[in-house]
């Protein structure tokens, strides 16, 4: 997916002034936030879990290669294929080829993330495979001029039910419905029998287990099941990080993911799928291919940013933050939203391409103590300042202020004499009222509120005055 | 007990009285009181900022002048989480003063955890009377635990209501340099928080961060409330009706 994050800036302003998006995010968050609350109370050893999650997937990125290996081992000696890939466009040669040799006309895709990045439904699309999206939220941006998602797990959670009660019945050309259950109903009713015809089915993955060669799928639609039994070929395509050991470690991470997520405490569908149909079942694929994609994660591996690839996808961080709630998923300019996303894109897209998003977080910390794998997510995304800071990647005039900043606080003397002069110009710019409604040195601040007018005299000028 | 007062570069340039207020306090907590003439800023916008040489060397001057104290206090929790939290991970680099900045990182205190926890203070010299609520700012909270001190010095007072709002732990919007680079995401955070506290009914918001106050009180004329007063917790504490 091309970014668009250059435009961070421009991006937010158009989610300020939209009052629909402003709207529903308020009623998203209420629900996210408030359920995981309720969810997590259900385990009492919620810390303890977290560090434990922390560490199963800090030991598999310790030794990813060998994990990976493992898997490929155990993978393919259940039938499945194993191919990898570079980036976005090896993703989509590999899907094209692998459409290609099973003659496929029609794929089933469930959500990934994955395919996102690489933009794969353009690619399968030139190469005259129908990709379906199935999962509702994203069948619902598919159908809406494949508009991006805006949410890792809730896709269409910028729109209202209008905006797709008039969608559904100008594009399914069906009498305009109100009521959630009879538009899932006839989302339902255009989906099965695409489930029913497709050739092809793709999935993401949540996780990888290295130890039985199986992939694990979080979901809620059941559209998952469909996508990976009923055609013919099934796909997955995910991260190379997404690899944990064993069956046992993965039970302690769907403790934790669904509950961070969505507040459940077990999804409506769990699936553990591994190997290709065997002659004794009667369901499931007769080809299996995971296609494990680097696309900028193995840079990371053995860097300071490493924590990040622990991060298993629930959303819990944009769910908490607040601006993710003030300017929704599609300000961010590229797959990954909120803070897991505004360290993941200047990773996997260029620092220099996402400049706006480390700097576009208060640093609350809120996504730090709600993330389920103890991702630090503040330090990280002060961190990538300073690697901002290393490559002179800061406006000029950002750097002169800081350099200027620096060397008066260095200085008592200059401290003194700045700080004596600074509080008369902006008693001076106050005029008298207890407030300043433009303020010119740092006129962002008065852009949506004014700057109190500080008292008239600095600290240490009354404090030394109190002494005499 | 001798307590070096941080003042914070906010209070000594916008507020002195929070400043004075907070020595009232520790005076009344019976400590001797000294504000080292040479401070400036803990170096958090500079950290904040990824410049890791000017924050590191603010650190240094911090830790110079604060060397001889007892115990360090500062009426703002995020300035003291940078100097108890974030210099040992500066200078974790130069052993030397990273030992100095984790012997520090000891003895610093945000002013309502060392009058409850430290000094354990009785009388409050104030008698503020009217209905508040509280807003817990963000790097207080979660970097330095502070949550349940102010609320317990408030309530001492008996002319005191505290009425607390929803999601007093969220975010203000202030963000220290985001206020200034991302204004308008800024405000529109602050208004959330506005909206909350005024919600309460509350006549007075209070908080322990300077920062955060002049975020909020700066959103609030701007919407046009004139009448809801925001305070800093050391002014409430001392405030004579």
């Amino acid at each position: 997916m091309e970014s668009r994050s250059r435009h961070f800036k421009a991006n937010a302003a158009a989610s300020l002034a939209n009052p629909v998006l402003q709207a529903n995010l308020q009623t998203a968050k209420g629900k996210f936030v408030d359920k995981r609350a309720i969810a997590i109370k259900e385990i009492d050893d919620f810390e303890v879990s977290r560090e434990a999650a922390k560490n199963i997937r800090n030991r598999v990125l310790e030794n990813l290669d060998l994990w990976l290996e493992k898997f490929e081992e155990t993978a393919t000696a259940r039938g499945a294929t194993v191919l990898w890939a570079k980036d976005g466009d090896e993703i989509c040669r590999h899907v094209a080829e692998i459409g290609q040799r099973h003659g496929v006309h029609k794929a089933a895709k469930s959500k990934s993330m994955l395919s996102e990045e690489a933009n794969l439904n353009l690619a399968l699309t030139a190469a005259g495979i129908r990709p379906i999206e199935t999962d509702l939220g994203e069948y619902i941006l598919q159908i809406n001029d494949n508009e991006p998602p805006s949410h890792i797990i809730a896709p269409v959670v910028h729109k209202s039910l209008d905006e797709i009660a008039d969608l559904f019945h100008q594009v399914h050309k069906t009498p305009r419905k109100t009521e959630i259950a009879a538009l899932t109903r006839e989302a339902r009713e255009v989906l099965r029998e695409h489930f029913l015809t497709a050739d092809m089915g793709i999935s993401g993955g949540n996780f990888l287990v290295a130890e039985t060669g199986s992939v694990a799928l979080v979901t809620n639609e059941g559209n998952g099941r469909m996508v990976t039994t009923l055609p013919r070929v099934h796909v997955v395509i995910t991260g190379i990080e997404k690899v944990v050991p064993t069956l046992e470690d993965l039970t302690l991470l769907l403790r934790l993911l669904p509950r961070s997520a969505t507040g459940q405490s077990i999804s409506n569908y769990v699936s553990v799928l591994t190997g290709v149909k065997t002659p004794a079942e009667r369901d499931g694929p007769e080809q299996l291919y995971f296609i494990l994609v680097d696309n900028g994660r193995a840079d990371v591996v053995g860097t300071e940013f490493q924590d990040m690839l622990r991060c298993i996808r629930c959303g819990a961080c944009m769910n908490h933050c607040p601006v993710y709630q003030t300017i929704g998923g599609h300000a961010y300019g590229w797959v990954y939203p909120g803070p897991m996303g505004s360290v993941l894109t200047p990773l996997y897209t260029g620092l220099e391409n996402a400049i706006d998003l480390p700097q576009a977080a208060t640093l609350c910390n809120q996504c730090g103590v709600v993330c389920p794998v103890m991702i630090p997510l503040p330090e990280l995304l002060r961190k990538l300042r300073e690697k901002q800071v290393e490559k002179h990647l800061r406006p000029w005039f950002e750097r002169l202020a800081l350099k200027i900043w620096a060397m008066v606080a260095a200085s008592p003397p200059l401290y003194a004499l700045g700080s004596w002069l600074g509080v008369r110009y902006l008693k001076w710019l106050a005029g008298g009222r207890d407030r300043i409604a433009v303020l010119s040195v740092a006129p962002e601040w008065t852009l949506g509120r004014d700057f109190p007018a500080p008292e008239g005299r600095t600290f240490r000028e009354l404090y030394r005055k109190g002494k005499k | 007990m001798r307590v070096a007062l941080f003042v914070t570069c906010l209070v000594d340039l916008m507020r002195p009285r929070i400043g004075f207020a907070a020595i009232e306090l520790l005076e009344a907590a019976g400590c001797d009181v000294i504000v080292p003439a040479g401070q400036t800023c803990c170096g958090q916008p500079a950290w904040n900022s990824g410049d890791r040489t000017a924050a590191a060397a603010l650190a240094k001057k911090v830790i110079d002048e604060f060397a001889g104290s007892e115990y360090v206090v500062v009426p703002s929790g995020s300035c003291a989480d940078q100097i108890r939290n974030e210099y040992p991970v500066i200078l974790a680099d130069e052993p030397e003063w990273h030992a100095r900045a984790v012997e520090l990182a000891s003895r610093v205190y945000e002013l309502t955890d060392f009058l409850v926890n430290v000094a354990h203070i009785e009388t409050l010299p104030g008698n503020f009377s009217g209905s508040v609520t509280y807003h817990d700012s963000c790097t207080g909270l979660r970097g330095m635990g502070i949550k349940e001190q102010p609320r317990a010095l408030l309530a001492k007072m008996s002319g005191v209501e505290l009425k607390e709002m929803a999601a007093a732990e969220e975010c203000c919007g202030f963000g220290g340099t985001f206020s200034v680079k991302f204004g308008e995401i800024s405000a529109a955070i602050a208004a959330k928080k506005c909206g909350n506290a005024c919600a309460t009914g509350a006549q007075t918001i209070v908080g322990g961060d300077l920062g955060c106050l002049l975020n909020i009180e700066g959103k609030l004329r701007r919407l046009g409330d004139e009448t809801t007063q925001v305070m800093h917790i050391a002014e409430v504490l001392t405030a004579k009706n």
